[in-house]
C-alpha cells in the first residue's frame, strides 16, 4: 500500500514539474500555450526539413529531440531499453497519421490541450469533451477484444534508430545548412533558446519515461480499471501550468483571440475525438509514443513517422486549421479519419476473433 | 495463466481483469516488460490480491494470490 501511495505521489510531482516547465517555455519564447505540443513540434520539425512548405510553421524543435533522448537515457540506465516491435506497424502508421490530422484540426496534441486549458483558452474545453468521447469509442473496442497482437524482440540495433535520427536532426539544427527552412514569422519563428528547449525536453523525457505518463491513459484507465494514477499526472500538469501562467501573466480566460487556436467548437471537438480515438487504439498519446520510441519500441517509432508524415500532408493538402478556423479539406479528412479508425477497430476486434475461432 | 508477453498496456491488464472475473484464489500472469508488470500488479492489488513477481530472462511471472 505504501508503494502505491509513492507511485501516485511520484507522478503528481513529475506532473507539477512538467507543468511549470511547459508554462515556462512559453514565457521563454515558445508560442503562447505551446510550451509543449508534440503534434505542433513534429509538424514544425518536418517543416524545417522541408517536407511541407507552410512558411509559418517551420523550425526544428529541440524539445522533441530532448524527449526522445531523455526517455532513451532513462530507459537505458534502468535497463528497460529493449528493441522490439512487429505489432501491426502499418496499422500504427495509419493511426499516427490520422491522430495528427485530428491534432491539427484542433491545433494541439492532448498535451497542448491541457496547456491551452491552463492558459484560459476555453475552446480547449470543447476539445476535452471530444477527446473524452474519442477515448470512450476506443474503449468500446478494447473491451470487445481489440488487439494489434504482440510485439517481438527485434535485432539489437532496431530500437536505436529513432534516437539516432533525433540526434542527427539536432545536429542539423545546430549546423543550420541552407537547405533547412526556418520561419521568419508566425508560430514557427517563436521559440525558446535551443539550450533551454533541449534541457526542458530532456527533463520531460526522463520524467515521462519513469512515470509512464500518458494523456489518454488517464481517462482510459479510469474508465477501464477505476485506476487514477495517470489521471493525476494529467491534473498535476494542468494545475502547475495554470499557476505558473497566473504568476507569469500568461493567463487569459475566454474563447476569442486565444493564441494559435480557433473558435469552431464542433470541429475542435471532432478533431480531438479523432485524436483520443486513434490514441486509445495505439495504446498511448503522441508524447507516450515518443517516449516508447526512446525505449526501443520500433512500433512507436513507426507511429511517430506516421505522425510526421501526417503533419506534412496536413499542410501540403491544406487540412490543418489556422487561427481563422478549420478548412473544408480538413473537415473531410477528419471524417475520413474517424471512419478509418473505426474500421481499424472493427477489423482488429471482430475479424481476428473469427479467424481465431476457425483455427480452434 | 494469462500469457500477455509482447502486449503493451492496457492489454495485459484487460486480460488479467477478464481472467479474474472467475474470482479464483490464484492466477499467474506472464509479461515481458516492466510497465505491464507494474500495471498488472497495481490492478491485482486494487482487487485485494497479493502479488509476487519472479523475474527470469527479461520475463516477469506474476503470482497473484489472496
Amino acid at each position: 500500500m505504501a508503494e502505491k501511495k509513492n507511485d501516485k505521489l511520484l507522478i503528481i510531482i513529475a506532473g507539477l514539474i512538467i507543468g511549470v516547465i511547459a508554462a515556462g517555455l512559453a514565457y521563454l519564447g515558445n508560442p503562447k500555450n505551446m510550451g509543449f505540443c508534440i503534434a505542433c513540434f513534429l509538424r514544425d520539425t518536418v517543416g524545417g526539413l522541408g517536407l511541407h512548405r507552410a512558411p509559418v510553421v517551420q523550425y526544428i524543435r529541440p524539445e522533441i529531440v530532448g524527449i526522445v533522448i531523455g526517455a532513451f537515457a532513462a530507459a537505458f540506465v534502468k535497463k528497460e531499453f529493449s528493441s522490439k516491435g512487429g505489432s501491426a506497424p502499418m496499422t500504427r502508421f495509419v493511426l499516427g497519421f490520422f491522430a495528427m490530422v485530428g491534432c491539427l484540426m484542433f491545433l494541439g496534441c492532448p498535451f497542448r490541450m491541457i496547456l491551452r486549458l491552463a492558459g484560459g483558452d476555453l475552446n480547449a474545453l470543447l476539445g476535452l469533451v471530444g477527446f473524452a468521447a474519442g477515448i470512450l469509442c476506443g474503449i468500446f473496442f478494447l473491451k470487445s477484444g481489440y488487439s494489434l497482437k504482440r510485439t517481438y524482440a527485434l535485432t539489437a540495433g532496431e530500437g536505436y534508430w529513432l534516437p539516432i535520427v533525433e540526434v542527427v536532426i539536432f545536429v542539423l539544427l545546430l549546423a543550420k545548412p541552407a537547405f533547412l527552412f526556418f520561419s521568419e514569422e508566425g508560430p514557427g519563428s517563436m521559440h525558446a533558446a535551443v539550450g533551454f528547449a533541449l534541457c526542458a525536453g530532456l527533463v520531460v523525457g526522463v520524467l515521462a519515461q519513469r512515470t509512464r505518463l500518458c494523456m489518454v491513459g488517464g481517462m482510459r484507465d479510469l474508465v477501464l480499471f477505476k485506476e487514477t494514477r495517470l489521471l493525476w499526472g494529467f491534473i498535476a500538469i494542468l494545475v502547475a501550468a495554470l499557476v505558473t501562467n497566473l504568476v507569469l501573466g500568461g493567463f487569459k480566460l475566454g474563447f476569442a483571440e486565444q493564441p494559435v487556436a480557433h473558435m469552431d467548437g464542433l470541429w475542435n471537438a471532432l478533431g480531438m475525438l479523432l485524436v483520443g480515438y486513434a490514441c486509445v487504439l495505439l495504446g498511448g498519446c503522441p508524447l507516450r509514443q515518443l517516449v516508447m520510441s526512446g525505449e526501443g519500441n520500433a512500433d512507436s517509432a513507426v507511429t511517430v513517422l506516421g505522425l510526421m508524415v501526417g503533419a506534412a500532408f496536413c499542410h501540403n493538402f491544406g487540412l490543418a486549421s489556422s487561427g481563422e478556423g478549420p478548412t473544408a479539406n480538413g473537415k473531410i479528412a477528419v471524417i475520413i479519419g474517424i471512419i478509418v479508425v473505426t474500421l481499424i477497430g472493427v477489423v482488429n476486434t471482430y475479424v481476428k476473433a473469427e479467424a481465431a475461432k476457425e483455427a480452434a | 495463466m494469462v500469457d500477455a508477453r509482447g502486449l503493451s498496456c492496457p492489454m495485459p491488464v484487460i486480460m488479467t481483469q477478464k481472467a479474474m472475473k472467475s474470482k479464483e484464489d490464484y492466477y499467474e500472469v506472464l509479461v515481458d516488460s516492466k510497465t505491464p508488470c507494474e500495471n498488472v500488479t497495481r490492478f491485482a492489488q486494487s482487487q485485494g490480491y497479493k502479488v509476487d513477481v519472479e523475474e527470469k530472462g527479461g520475463e516477469f511471472l506474476l503470482k497473484i494470490s489472496r
